[in-house]
C-alpha cells in the first residue's frame, strides 16, 4: 500500500480459539505491582 | 473503533478490536477522522484545499480494503468469552507470600504502611509458607505453571524461611506435575553474595526497588534513622545485574509528585548500567502531597514522549535499555482471553499474610474486610472471589469506551477501591498515565518498523 503501512501483529480474533489457557504469567507477578500491565505478558500456548 | 494518533512526527492507528497497528501517512490520518461520516466525494470535497482528490480516493481505498480484511473498524466480538470462563471451576496459580511484615526502610509512599499493612509486625514461618505451596497445588487444578512472589516488607528479613519453602516447593514439583516460577521483591539492604547466589540459582526474576536518582530515592526510601539507602543498595546491585546477565530482574522505582521529571530517574538507572528498567507512579490517596494530581499530567505526559525518544536515540547508538511499561508484544502476546480478565486478583493470583490469611492481592492484604480465607481453611468467602471474577473490561462501563481496554484490561483493583471505593470504576489518572504509555509503545514499535 502506497499510504499505509500495517505492522506485524497477532490479531486478537486469532487467539479467541486458542485462548484462556491460564498458563502464562501472572502480570502483576512481573515487575510492576501498582498497575495493570498486561500486554508485554508472553503467551504460552503459541 | 480505532485510536489515532500523532507522535514523534509519526500518524498512527490502532484498530481496537482487533489489535492491528498502522503507520499511515498525513492524508489517511485526515480521511480516517471523516471516514464512517462523509462520503468519499464529501470527503475530497472538505480536504479540497489540502490534498489533490485523486490522493484522498486512493487513501480511501486503502483504508476499504483494511476494513474488508477486518483490520479497521472492526466488530468487538468478545463479549461472549467473559459467561464462558466464569463458569470454569475456579483456580489459583499464583501466590504472593508476604513474607515478612516488616521492614528495614521506611519509605514515604509504602502501601504496606513500613510492611505493616494496617497490623502488626511479623515475619512467615516456614511451616505457613509451605501451607501455602500446598494450598498452591491444590487449587491450580491442571496449571501446571505456579508462581510464587516473595514479597513483604522487606523479604531478605525472613530469608531463611525463603529458602526452606522454596526448597519444599522444589520437592512437590515433579510429584505433582507442577512447575514453580518464583520472584522476589527487594529494597537491597541485606543482599550479601549467598543470598545473590541463591537469588541467581532459584528466582525466574527479581525485582530491585530503587527511585532513581540519590536525592529523589534518598527522599522517598530512608532508612529507620533518616539516612539515604541508596549509597548502600546500588553497588549490589549493579553486582546482581550482572550476575544475572541483565536479564530476569528489574530495577524498579516509583516516581511522586516529588520527581515529575521521572525520565531523569530511568536515564539515571540506565546510566548506571541497568538494563530493564521500571519506574512506576505513585498509588496514594490524593490527600498526600506526593500524590499525582490531574494538573500534573501534561507534564508527565511529556517524559514519557521525551523518555521515548530517548530511548529510540539511545538504541541506535547501541545503549538500548527496557522499560517495562514501553513493553508491548504484538506478535506474541497474550490472548483476548487474557487481555478481557487482567491480573486475576481475587481469583487466579492471591496474597498471602504471614500468619497465612487470604486477600485477593498483596494491595489488599490487611484490609478485614477483603479476608477471603486462609491457607488451612482454603477460600472461606467465595463472594469476594466472584466479586473479582467479575471484574473484567466489560463489567467496567468506562472501559468499554475506551481503546486501550484489550491493552491494560481494565486497569487495577486496588487502585480502582482506593479512588472509588468500587472494583469496576477505573482509577481515571491512571487510565490516562496508560494511555500515554500505550501510544509510547505503539510508537517504538512503528519506529523499529521502520527501520
Amino acid at each position: 500500500m502506497k499510504h499505509i503501512k500495517t505492522l506485524n501483529t497477532r490479531l486478537l480474533q486469532s487467539t479467541v480459539a486458542k485462548g484462556g489457557c491460564g498458563e502464562c504469567q501472572t502480570s502483576c507477578q512481573s515487575a510492576c505491582k501498582t498497575s495493570c500491565t498486561v500486554a508485554n505478558q508472553a503467551c504460552e500456548n503459541k | 473503533m480505532i485510536h489515532k494518533y500523532s507522535m514523534n512526527g509519526l500518524f498512527i492507528v490502532l484498530d481496537v478490536n482487533s489489535g492491528a497497528v498502522h503507520v499511515v501517512d498525513e492524508v489517511v490520518y485526515d480521511v480516517l477522522g471523516c471516514y464512517k461520516e462523509l462520503s468519499r466525494e464529501e470527503t475530497a470535497r472538505l480536504f479540497g484545499e489540502k490534498y489533490k482528490p485523486t490522493d484522498i480516493y486512493e487513501a480511501w481505498e486503502e483504508i476499504e480494503q483494511l476494513e474488508n480484511r477486518g483490520l479497521l473498524f472492526s466488530e468487538d466480538i468478545y463479549s461472549d468469552i467473559v459467561p464462558v470462563l466464569n463458569k470454569r471451576d475456579p483456580v489459583v496459580k499464583a501466590l504472593c507470600l508476604h513474607i515478612a511484615h516488616d521492614c528495614n526502610l521506611k519509605c514515604r509512599y509504602c502501601f504496606a504502611e513500613e510492611g505493616e499493612y494496617h497490623g502488626k509486625r511479623e515475619l512467615m514461618s516456614a511451616e505457613v509458607g509451605k501451607k501455602a505451596i500446598d494450598f498452591l497445588i491444590s487449587a491450580s487444578g491442571k496449571r501446571k505453571n505456579l508462581e510464587i512472589d516473595f514479597f513483604g516488607g522487606e523479604p531478605l528479613m525472613n530469608f531463611d524461611a525463603v529458602k526452606e519453602i522454596v526448597e519444599y516447593a522444589r520437592s512437590l514439583e515433579k510429584e505433582n506435575g507442577k512447575n514453580f516460577r518464583f520472584t522476589i521483591t527487594t529494597n537491597g539492604i541485606l543482599l550479601n553474595d549467598d543470598i545473590m547466589d541463591f537469588i541467581n540459582k532459584n528466582m525466574h526474576n527479581v525485582v530491585l526497588s530503587i527511585d532513581g536518582r540519590k536525592e529523589v530515592n534518598d527522599r522517598m526510601r530512608p532508612r529507620a534513622g533518616g539516612q539515604g539507602s541508596y549509597d548502600t543498595i546500588v553497588p549490589k546491585f549493579i553486582k546482581l545485574a550482572e550476575s544475572r546477565n541483565q536479564t530476569d530482574y528489574y530495577v524498579r522505582g516509583t516516581f511522586t509528585r516529588y520527581n515529575k521529571d521521572f525520565s531523569k530517574d530511568v536515564l539515571h538507572l540506565a546510566d548506571l548500567g541497568f538494563r530493564q528498567i521500571s519506574v512506576e507512579p505513585v498509588v496514594a490517596s490524593e490527600s498526600e502531597d506526593y500524590a499525582i494530581a490531574e494538573a500534573d499530567l501534561p507534564e508527565i505526559f511529556e517524559e514519557y514522549e521525551s523518555l521515548a525518544r530517548e530511548m529510540i536515540k539511545r538504541k541506535k547508538e547501541g545503549r538500548d535499555f527496557n522499560f517495562f511499561h514501553f513493553m508491548i508484544d504484538l506478535t506474541g502476546g497474550p490472548c483476548v482471553t487474557k487481555r478481557l480478565v487482567g491480573c486475576g486478583s481475587g481469583t487466579e493470583y492471591l496474597a498471602v499474610t504471614p500468619s497465612g490469611d487470604l486477600f485477593p492481592c498483596h494491595q489488599f492484604a490487611g484490609r478485614e474486610e477483603f479476608k477471603m480465607g486462609s491457607v488451612y481453611t482454603g477460600i472461606e468467602k467465595p463472594e469476594i472471589r466472584s466479586a473479582f471474577e467479575n471484574c473484567n473490561v466489560y463489567s467496567k462501563p468506562a472501559c468499554t469506551r475506551c481503546w486501550a481496554r484489550f491493552y491494560c484490561s481494565g486497569g487495577c483493583a486496588a487502585n480502582s477501591f482506593n479512588s472509588h471505593g468500587d472494583l469496576i470504576s477505573p482509577y481515571e489518572i491512571g487510565c490516562e498515565m496508560q494511555k500515554k504509555r500505550l501510544e509510547c509503545a505503539l510508537m517504538l514499535k512503528a519506529c523499529e518498523n521502520a527501520e
